[in-house]
Order: structure tokens, then C-alpha cells, then sequence
């Protein structure tokens, strides 16, 4: 006979099994999605429709956030700069700060918001309501349509969002700049890119793609294990915006790390 | 001797501390539709999630048209499926996605060098047989509730299955469409040379659609038999009680 689950003991206390269990089922969900994501069949058609709802139904709202962070960091720094008389330098400070740290953020935490809750709630919903065991029991991969597809979806555009906010918040600052300042685009733009340098770019992206596979595949893990009927779709979605943000923040800090010792080095 | 397309032997399953099915034993035979009734929560639908893998059971076998369930490899469990279609209690209608891409959905994947002409004749032959032609381009939403059970139905008949398996096919529906869903189960048998298992509490639905009852109580059957055999004269009050509530002898 089996041992049944209930009598089995824990073999710490509860809520410690809880979290090594929970921490040993995301990490077989990571590998799951690698297992699967490189053996065909490929769903192509379905990981361009997810493109387009996370790339392009993103943008008004990425638009307008990238274009306000870039007036508002513009107009907060000039008073400080102003009083070395260093005014002339806030295209290579905004330009630092955007490329480095603010671009990717904003992009990446408005995506978790909008993104990761919206593939939270499909999926939980899918679950509860059985579409995923029906597209289970017609001998089809729900993992490969509904999950690897999304995660995919999400690190191709987070990074493309990112250069897209990148680009709005260094023209929402050369709006603030040239209002108070006589600069034209070129100048304002040759000082950008003089101040940026490859590592920039490239931990920018690199930073980028982390967030957008962490957005997707912790979005897709909620969903997928979401329980309890629609309390629990309002409950996955929900988990998967504050887990996607939470670790978003520890990876930044991570490739900051990581990314000076190589400036160091 | 009639040939068997499922055989349950001993099977068991259970969630925590509470015991669904306590040793069931069953056999379905080629062509018949057996209806299995009980109560909420008795563990009809387990039992037929057993069957198509999504469930596994603690004991027992289950053997499906010749394969043990539980010890399939992912391949040869698909190969499985493919042979049964599940029609699910809320029809399970991708909510995303138009009748037709719900239809072509399991077509397209598990059928290979369809043409989109063939794919096309086959979801309008469907749904003409289950009278809904006109909803080809309509969302889940704006369809009836019956309306998304014919649909759910003709989904898993485009896989021309060998057995098909009901989840309260009538729950939540009005007498008149429980009727038309009753006359569906019945007409899908003879059209689709199908066996099937009806999962139900739905006396009329057992009754219209049934060759065989098996009546599911505490985790094992008690009485199986055809209707006239199962119903009418139990002696089993809570059998008895079954009958007097949906028939309103009482």
C-alpha cells in the first residue's frame, strides 16, 4: 500500500517544507520550460501573437512612463547640477541613468504589473475552469502552447521595451533640457552615446532578458498552480506582480555586482 | 463474449484524509454507454480522470482499451488520448479562441498535412451534426450554456474517438436542452460507433442515454444493473432516495 500524503510526517516544520517544496516545484517548472522549449512541435504562431500583446499593447503605457521619467529625473537633477554650475553635463547623467538602471527597471517593473498579472490571471483562470486538462487530454502540450510561448514572448520584448523607454526617456529629457537650455538634438544626443559605453549597453540587455524570462515564467508558475477557484486566479495574478518585482530587484542588484567588477576589472 | 474497452480492478484514490474510491471494480463493454451516478463530491469525475491520466489512482489498475493507465509513457498516453474524447462538466471551451480555432486546436496538432480545406469540411460536418453550423466564427462567450456543451462535444469528436466520456453532461442546463444534450449522447453513440461512460446525477439524463447504471456510493459501486434493475424497486434507501428526489415519487 502507499503512503498516503497526510501521513506522511514533515520533516521540518511545516511552513519550512512548504517553502523547500514550493522552491523545489518553481525550479522543476524552470527546467520543465528548457526541456521543452527546444523540442519541437513549435508553436511559432502562437509566440508571435504573444509578441504582439506584450510588445505592442505595452506601448502607450511604456511610452508615457519612459517619456515622464525622463522630464521629471531631468528636472529633480538640474537644480542640484545647476549649483556646480555643471548644468551641461545632464545629458550624460540622464543618459547613465537611463541606459544603467532606470530603463530597464521601469520597463521591467511596469511589465510585471501589466504583463505578469495578465498572464497570471489567463492562465490561473484556464485551470480552474479545465482548459488546460482539456487541451491535456486531446493529446496536446498545454506547457508548450501556454507557457513556453509566453515565457519566450516576454524575454524577446522586455528587452525591445527597454531600448524603446530608453529611447522616450532621453527624448522626454531633451524636451526638459532644451527648454531651459540652449542645446540642440544632435549636440544633446552626441553627448549621450559619449557617455555610454558598450558594458552599458550590453548589461542593458542582457539585464533586460533576465527580466522579461523572470516576468513570463513566474507569471506562467502562478498561473499554472493556481487552486481555490476564482479566488485563487485573483491570488495567482497577484503573486506573480509582487514575485516578479521581488526578484527583478535582487537580479538588478546582482548584475550591478557583478557588471562593476567587470568595469573594475 | 462481449469485448471489454475499460476494465477497473480494485482502484483506489485519495486526497489527504479523505477516501474518494475505495477498491472500484467496472467494466465497460464495447458499443454500450454505461452511466455512472452518485452523489457530489462521490468521485465520479476522478474515476474518469483516472482514465485519461490526468488523475493517477493510489491502487488498482485501469485498463483502457487494452493499456494499463498508470504506467504509460507521455507518448504512449497521448497515443491514449487520442483515442477518447472527454467532454468536460463546463465544457472547458478555450475561452481565447473561436469555435473553429477551438476545433482545429487538437486537429492541427495531432493530425498531420490536413489541408485547411479538409480541416475546414470537417469542423462544419460536426457542427452541422450537432446542429450549431452558424457558430463557427462566435466566441465561448457568446454562446448558451447548452450551446458550449454541443460544442465541447463536437471538439473531441474531431479526434474520432473510440470511447467517449461525459462529465455531468447536463448539469446547470434547462429540461428542454438537457433533453437536446440527452439525444446528442445518444445520437454520437450511433453516428461514431463510440462506447461510452456518462458521469451524472441526472436521473432522466441515466435513463434517456443509458444501457447500464452503476451507482457510485461511499467509494464503491453499489448496485450496477440496467435502469429497471438499478432504480425502481431498490431497496437501498440512499438509492432509493436518489430515485424518489429526481422523479418526485415521494
Amino acid at each position: 500500500m502507499t503512503e498516503k500524503a497526510a501521513d506522511r510526517k514533515p520533516l521540518l516544520s511545516k511552513k519550512i517544507d512548504k517553502f523547500f517544496t514550493g522552491l523545489a516545484d518553481a525550479w522543476n517548472f524552470v527546467l520543465r520550460f528548457f526541456k521543452v522549449a527546444f523540442v519541437p512541435p513549435y508553436e511559432f504562431k502562437e509566440v508571435v501573437h504573444q509578441c504582439y500583446r506584450i510588445g505592442v499593447e505595452s506601448l502607450p503605457l511604456i511610452s508615457l512612463t519612459g517619456f515622464i521619467v525622463g522630464i521629471v529625473f531631468t528636472n529633480q537633477s538640474r537644480p542640484s547640477l545647476s549649483e556646480f554650475g555643471a548644468t551641461s553635463w545632464l545629458p550624460s547623467l540622464i543618459s547613465i541613468a537611463v541606459v544603467r538602471a532606470m530603463g530597464p527597471l521601469v520597463t521591467a517593473l511596469i511589465a510585471a504589473g501589466k504583463v505578469g498579472s495578465s498572464i497570471g490571471a489567463e492562465i490561473g483562470s484556464m485551470k480552474v475552469t479545465e482548459q488546460i486538462d482539456a487541451m491535456e487530454v486531446s493529446a496536446t502540450n498545454p506547457f508548450n502552447f501556454l507557457v513556453v510561448t509566453r515565457v519566450i514572448a516576454t524575454t524577446l520584448m522586455i528587452p525591445l521595451l527597454v531600448m524603446y523607454t530608453d529611447f522616450v526617456a532621453l527624448m522626454g529629457s531633451f524636451l526638459s533640457v532644451s527648454a531651459n537650455e540652449k542645446v540642440s538634438m544632435l549636440t544633446f544626443f552626441v553627448q549621450v552615446f559619449e557617455s555610454i559605453s558598450f558594458l552599458d549597453i550590453i548589461s542593458s540587455v542582457l539585464k533586460s532578458i533576465l527580466f522579461g524570462f523572470t516576468i513570463g515564467i513566474v507569471g506562467c508558475y502562478k498561473g499554472y498552480n493556481s487552486t481555490k477557484g476564482t479566488e485563487g486566479v485573483g491570488r495567482a495574478a497577484n503573486a506573480a506582480v509582487v514575485m516578479a518585482m521581488f526578484l527583478i530587484f535582487i537580479e538588478e542588484l546582482l548584475v550591478l555586482q557583478i557588471v562593476n567588477a567587470i568595469r573594475a576589472f | 463474449m462481449e469485448e471489454k474497452v475499460v476494465e477497473i480492478r480494485g482502484l483506489e484514490k485519495s486526497f489527504g484524509d479523505l477516501d474518494v474510491l475505495k477498491g472500484v471494480d467496472l467494466d465497460l463493454f464495447k458499443g454500450e454507454n454505461l452511466v455512472v451516478l452518485g452523489k457530489s463530491g462521490s468521485g465520479k469525475s476522478v474515476l474518469i480522470k483516472i482514465m485519461v491520466g490526468l488523475l493517477k489512482q493510489d491502487e488498482g489498475t485501469m485498463n483502457v482499451l487494452g493499456k494499463e493507465v498508470s504506467t504509460l509513457k507521455t507518448k504512449e498516453l497521448n497515443d491514449l488520448r487520442l483515442r477518447i474524447g472527454f467532454s468536460f462538466q463546463n465544457s472547458a471551451l478555450y475561452d481565447s479562441m473561436t469555435v473553429r480555432e477551438n476545433m482545429e486546436f487538437p486537429l492541427v496538432r495531432n493530425v498531420k498535412n490536413l489541408t485547411k480545406k479538409e480541416i475546414t469540411m470537417k469542423i462544419e460536418s460536426l457542427l452541422d451534426s450537432v446542429g450549431l453550423p452558424q457558430a463557427i466564427n462566435q466566441m465561448p462567450s457568446e454562446l448558451s450554456g447548452g450551446q458550449k456543451k454541443r460544442i465541447g462535444v463536437a471538439r473531441t469528436l474531431i479526434l474520432e474517438p473510440e470511447i467517449m466520456l461525459y462529465d455531468e453532461p447536463t448539469a446547470g442546463l434547462d429540461p428542454i436542452t438537457c433533453g437536446e444534450i440527452n439525444k446528442l449522447i445518444v445520437q454520437v453513440r450511433e453516428e461514431y460507433n463510440t462506447s461510452s461512460i456518462t458521469i451524472t446525477h441526472d436521473l432522466t439524463c441515466a435513463k434517456d442515454t443509458g444501457d447500464r447504471m452503476a451507482v457510485l456510493l461511499d467509494g464503491q459501486f453499489d448496485a450496477v444493473g440496467t435502469f429497471d434493475e438499478v432504480f425502481p424497486k431498490a431497496d437501498d434507501p440512499r438509492i432509493k432516495s436518489f430515485y424518489d428526489y429526481n422523479f418526485i415519487n415521494s
